[in-house]
């Protein structure tokens, strides 16, 4: 047996009423990259933080061997002193302090209190060289992209002289070619002999970058393996969801009707500077059944059209038509756009889609209180009915439409999200990365919808990062980048190595 | 199924009525610690609390700031706060003076005008706060200091007074008993005297409460979610009730309902209804909630901002006009620091710093309570010096109570 530089015996976590880990192991050894894949909820976050001190010791059952003798971590800072660090899926950055501030705070080069600025600036230039960025030390993190910010967390665990690097679903929030650029770094840290372990739903990047991947499923270790082993993603897959899942997309056969929407020169402007104009000229048109796909790299301004057609959610100096089945229509504010047939589900439920204090019935009638009411007073017992209906329709699991919606997983949230706005009858849903944070059970079912979408002569328009999805769900994919359509093309003839191009040369 | 969805699960179906309790203890707290305050200073002032004359007293000092304590609840609910409406209130009040002892305008247009300008007063600060952005505590935070000065300006430095009689009546008239038979059961009773409308309103009240109650717990019943134990439910419809004809029976053996009481009740069940019942009430708590994604759900968030602040200086100018009439004078003072109680007000009635949480019923018995404090010490001549860290650490314990069950649940 090579030298382990982790190894975690039976651990087992109990929270009140549920058992959150039950007898988990995982071995890491020393310089590899490790995988953890399982759906949300699955125990993986729960037993990271069992790792890093988070739960401490005595909280849980079972042992830590780490570097050759028994841990106990009381806290996070005990595991962090032995060279334990985490990243987690939300940033911990300060967004209004600099690179410099953000890498050693808490951590400062300071002498009695005060600082040395010329020390810490120094040290920064060489940790960003080290993660492959040349910003200032001075630059504000504000000022920064998701990816960049990712690049400036992985400096900051470099500053305490980290030694297992823990990564909690990184690339999440990244766009192909950021996502790209960190697996890159995470291969060149294990060069350096940093010891990894990267917790991720996307398998393709597990399969080019880990080393040993260890599934985990409802609180048990199911499996691990070497990927040398030649182990393929639907292995990985079936050991997640404890099922064989074939096709990762639901077949549909189109019946593609009548066009409904069509978008003629849409230009933008940027809200806060008034002369650059961030969408360029697009034209675009969505068909009764047809589902189109927006291709394109992270900050190519897809969310940017989407919500600038949805009531000028976003930019100001907007021009262009819309017409709704052949139509002019208005649709400069989100009531007359939802009145016109219009839906948006945004990519960021949490902030954007949900009030995730409310419960699941008040967040599915908000945007349409109207069919619950006489227009002024509200019928609960008809918000009650048309909840139930949507939480049996979508298979939405709670034990009930009064629970909050803060406590869903993912994937149930996003069925809320998606019954508000089917409750609002549109004939265009604009569906902003509608599988982003969800795991691949609940994608699948997503798709299903989907298409059942399109099948009731719906039309949808599919924003997503995810290639992969595009070409398995579209029947028309539209490539966009830096403001502008770059190119048109049936799904059938579609692949990721000519979207790519497409969005390169442009 | 994941792990999740069991933890949803777990809370609900096992436990007894310690854990229904502990669960809920917020709704209970409030209206036990409102009961159990009124015990205690009704013991220690030796009966003197709950005696016909203080009890109407009691509703009368208390009643402006339970009329801007419902604004409020809706300015907090929409993620906001209002700082000035103490000076507001003593701004109208300046003005009604004004208007109706030195220009001799007749009550009826004083009143009207009163009302308009607190309209135009709150929808000038709404405006910032909605339109540009400017944050509430800013904007009202200035209006406070504008509207205290205008009072002074108004009013030059003096009190202005005394009111016509009709005036008066507003904050300290009583309803004429319209029922018979009040003197027979005076007799009956041995009460020096009786008012069958006092009575009879008490007894309506509460046998609402109780049909209301049963109707709700009827229709969670049918939903599967009650999980309000029966005795429980039985316990807090019988003390509310029960308090209500109390309370009612004192009064009526006083000089039976006074004015701002109905005006009070009206106004509360008005706001109860339309923000737990209403379109427009359910859009308020989701913007509070989600500033963000009820804009994104078709929801006019500016303009229901503008109004929630029209409606706060609506509730300010009554309160203003019923704080003069009771005080038959307006003084350059007046209303001053009033704000802090009727933020306090809200708070303790279970309303959250965050928005899109609070009731209007918590921030009533929350002024109540605060109320109750003021009253009961005063009455036992607490000297001002305590009574003020007694409120600040009231406040202080409400809000701490909220948070740590709210991190425990």
């Amino acid at each position: 047996m090579q030298d382990m530089l982790l190894e975690m015996r039976s651990i087992t976590k109990t929270f009140p009423g549920v058992k959150a880990l039950d007898e988990v192991s995982l071995k890491v050894r020393a310089g590899e990259i490790h995988a953890i894949c399982g759906e949300n909820g699955a125990g993986k976050s729960t037993l990271m933080k069992v790792l890093s001190g988070v739960y401490p010791a005595g909280s849980y059952e079972g042992e830590i061997h780490y570097d050759g003798s028994v841990a106990a971590f009381r806290n996070i800072s005990d595991s962090e002193k032995r060279g334990i660090i985490i990243i987690h899926q939300e940033l911990a950055l300060v967004p209004l302090l600099s690179i410099a501030e953000n890498l050693f705070l808490g951590n400062e080069n300071a002498n009695k209190g005060v600082i040395d600025w010329r020390e810490t600036n120094h040290r920064t230039e060489s940790l960003l060289r080290k993660v492959g960025l040349s910003d200032a030390p001075t630059t504000l993190v504000d000022k920064l992209g998701v990816g960049k910010q990712q690049l400036v967390e992985i400096a900051k665990a470099l500053a305490k002289d980290v030694r297992l690097l823990i990564l909690d679903e990184p690339t999440s929030a990244l766009s192909e070619s950021d996502s790209q650029t960190l697996l890159d770094l995470m291969l060149e840290l294990k060069a350096q002999g940093i010891t990894q372990i990267i917790i991720s739903h996307k398998l393709n990047e597990i399969r080019k970058i880990a080393d040993t991947v260890t599934v985990i499923r409802d609180g048990q270790s199911v499996s691990s393996f070497d990927t040398t082993d030649g182990i393929t993603e639907d292995r990985i897959v079936r050991d997640m969801v404890g099922r064989s899942m074939e096709n990762r997309y639901p077949v549909r056969t189109p019946k593609i009707g009548e066009r409904i929407m069509r978008v003629t020169n849409w230009s933008v402007h940027h809200p806060e500077h008034a002369n650059r104009r961030v969408i360029h000229d697009i034209d675009f048109d969505v068909r009764a059944g047809e589902v189109v796909g927006i291709a394109g790299l992270m900050g190519a301004g897809r969310t940017e059209l989407a919500m600038s057609i949805f009531g000028k959610s976003w930019g100001q100096g907007i021009s262009g038509q819309i017409e709704m089945n052949g139509k002019p229509v208005d649709v400069s504010t989100v009531s007359r756009a939802i009145a016109n047939g219009l839906a948006y589900v945004t990519e960021d439920r949490k902030s954007l889609g949900l009030i995730l204090d409310d419960t699941i019935q008040r967040n599915i009638t908000l945007a349409n209180l109207r069919e619950v009411s006489n227009g002024v007073v509200l019928n609960e017992h008809a918000e009650t009915r048309v909840a139930e209906k949507y939480r049996t329709d979508l298979a939405i699991r709670t034990p009930g439409v009064f629970q909050k919606v803060g406590n869903l997983s993912g994937g149930n949230q996003q069925k809320v999200v998606l019954s508000k706005w089917l409750f609002t009858a549109p004939e265009v849903l604009i569906l902003d990365e509608p599988t982003r944070g969800i795991d691949v059970g609940a994608k699948y079912e997503i798709y299903g919808l989907i298409n059942d979408l399109a099948a009731a002569g719906k039309g949808v328009v599919m924003i997503s990062s995810e290639m992969p999805e595009l070409l398995g769900m579209c029947d028309r994919i539209y490539v966009m980048n830096e403001g502008a359509f770059v190119g048109e093309m049936p799904a059938k003839e579609a692949s990721q190595e000519r979207i790519m191009s497409l969005i390169v040369n442009h | 199924m994941t792990i999740a969805e069991d933890k949803l699960e777990s809370p609900q179906g096992r436990g007894g009525i310690g854990a229904y309790l502990a669960a809920n203890l917020r709704e209970y707290g409030l209206l036990f610690a409102l009961i159990a305050i009124m015990a205690f200073f009704q013991v220690v002032t030796g009966g003197t609390l709950l005696r016909p004359i203080n009890l109407t007293n009691l509703l009368l000092q208390n009643s402006y700031i339970i009329i801007m304590a419902l604004g409020m609840l809706i300015v907090i609910v929409a993620g906001h706060i209002d700082l000035s409406v103490g000076s507001v209130m003593g701004f109208v009040g300046a003005l009604a003076a004004v208007m109706i002892v030195n220009l001799e305008f007749s009550i009826g247009v004083t009143m009207v005008a009163c009302i308009i300008v607190g309209a135009i007063i709150g929808g000038a600060q709404g405006y910032w706060i909605a339109y540009w952005k400017i944050p509430s505590f800013i904007v009202t935070l200035a209006g406070m200091l504008v509207f205290r000065g205008l009072s002074l300006w108004l009013l030059e430095g003096q009190s202005v007074g005394p009111f016509p009689r009709e005036f008066q009546l507003i904050a300290t008239g009583f309803v004429p008993d319209l029922l018979p038979g009040g003197e027979a059961l005076a007799a009956v009773l041995d009460v020096r005297n009786l008012n069958m409308l006092a009575l009879a309103t008490g007894i309506v009240a509460a046998a609402w409460v109780i049909w209301s109650g049963m109707r709700q717990r009827a229709r969670n019943q049918s939903y599967g979610i009650e999980d309000e134990p029966r005795a429980f439910f039985i316990a807090r419809i019988a003390i509310i009730s029960l308090t209500l004809v109390f309370i009612l029976y004192k009064l009526s053996t006083f000089r039976g309902l006074p004015n701002v009481m109905i005006t009070m009740g009206v106004l509360t069940v008005i706001y109860a209804f339309l923000t737990e019942r209403t379109v427009v009430g359910r859009r308020i708590y989701a913007l509070g909630g989600n500033e963000k994604a009820a804009k994104l759900s078709g929801i006019k968030t500016e303009r229901l901002t503008f109004l929630a602040f029209v409606n706060m200086g609506i509730l300010a100018a009554i309160a203003g006009l019923v704080f003069a009439a009771r005080l038959n004078t307006a003084t350059p003072k007046a209303g001053f620091a009033l704000e802090l109680d009727v933020i306090a007000a809200v708070f303790i009635g279970g309303a959250s710093m965050s928005g899109g949480v609070g009731k209007i019923v918590g921030a009533v018995v929350g002024a109540f309570l605060m109320g109750v404090l003021n009253n009961g010490m005063s009455i036992m001549g607490i000297g001002i010096d305590y009574q003020q860290m007694i409120k600040g650490l009231v406040l202080l314990a409400a809000v701490i109570f909220d948070v740590y069950n709210k991190q425990k649940g």
